[in-house]
């Protein structure tokens, strides 16, 4: 059994894609957070406060067009609604034997990405570890953030078109090597990705939102999966 | 703007919250069935393949180089390069290729 401290020292290091990921996107959304009207310190409070991208992008459309609360409220709900599912997965992945108090601090840090690193643990995820992977997930979102409000022409364009692609590589990077060894995982990777992109351009289907798509997809894919191959035993 | 910036950003963050903690909270126990478990057990790579694939392609300044980058860590991937390696080479590989393509 490793120590707490070493958990956290393996999430901080795990999460180093995720800080320059984050990096990359908050800086562009601290860009366009004072061009919407917003100060550099509310630019950063969202940030540090919401710790979600989609959300937060959506966010700046509705303060433009002084959206009611309500309907932020209403546009958060769709857009993140896909944490729900993550948060059910993750439930099953943290030790029922561990305080429960780690779950309300773990709940915070939920993000795809955070939530894509403890999903590839072996077993029970420790909070110490997830702990490990915020830290230096909400360092970086929130530095992003601040660095592309107060100096938004200090990363070149070419830098962070490429950093641009850190997340989406580190997402293939965990679900590729379990699937080397099963065919279902293979055959599922593939029809999500597929219909994914047919959900994108067909027409009808890419009106729907993002998010919801998101969540479509996900219920359907996984379900099916569960129907034609249940998972025997605990593999986590 | 005419609302107040700090209401919208405290009812975002509540909203948010309230969707990663809730399901965290309320389900302690381990899910008994095994429909429940396998479905659980499969979100993850549904939801991280649907995320990944076709956005990828739009996450840089052109397709093309998104596409190689996905490829990149397609292979590396496959090969069982760890993470971090995976992660930085996809973004030298858009780097480098885009100094031609852009």
């Amino acid at each position: 059994m490793e120590s707490k401290g070493a958990f956290f020292k393996r999430g901080m290091k795990d999460g180093i894609p995720i800080c320059l990921g984050y990096l990359a996107v908050s800086f562009s959304f601290g860009i366009m957070a004072l061009k919407t009207g917003l100060s550099t310190f509310q630019a950063v409070l969202m940030s540090l406060l919401n710790l979600t991208s989609a959300g937060q992008f959506a966010s700046l459309s509705v303060i433009t067009a002084a959206g009611s609360y309500v309907e932020m409220a209403l546009s958060q709900l769709i857009i993140n609604l896909r944490y729900c599912l993550m948060s059910c997965s993750l439930s099953q992945k943290m030790d029922p034997q561990a305080p429960f108090y780690h779950r309300f601090f773990v709940a915070y840090g939920n993000t795809d990405e955070v939530f894509a690193l403890s999903s590839s643990v072996k077993g029970y995820v420790s909070p110490f570890y997830s702990y490990g992977i915020i830290l230096v997930a909400v360092a970086g979102w929130t530095m992003g953030t601040l660095l592309g409000a107060v100096a938004g022409s200090v990363l070149p364009a070419r830098v962070l078109s490429a950093l641009g692609i850190a997340l989406y590589a580190m997402f293939i990077a965990i679900i590729i090597p379990p699937a080397k060894e099963s065919r279902v995982l293979q055959a599922l990777i593939l029809s999500a990705m597929v219909l994914s992109t047919a959900f994108t351009h067909a027409p009808v289907l890419r009106d729907i939102s993002g998010g919801i798509q998101v969540i479509i997809l996900t219920v359907a894919v996984a379900a099916a999966a569960a129907c034609l191959a249940p998972v025997k035993e605990d593999v986590r | 703007m005419s609302g107040n910036v700090y209401v919208y950003i405290v009812v975002m963050a509540a909203v948010t919250y309230l969707i990663r903690a809730l399901p965290l909270t309320l389900i302690r126990r381990p899910i008994k069935s095994q429909f429940l478990r396998s479905f659980l057990y499969y979100v993850p790579f549904a939801t991280l393949s649907v995320m990944t694939f076709p956005a990828i392609l739009s996450a840089t300044s052109s397709p093309w180089s998104g596409l190689a980058g996905f490829l990149t860590a397609a292979v590396l991937s496959w090969k069982k390069k760890g993470l971090i390696f995976v992660s930085l080479t996809a973004c030298a590989v858009v780097f480098v290729l885009e100094l031609v393509l852009v």
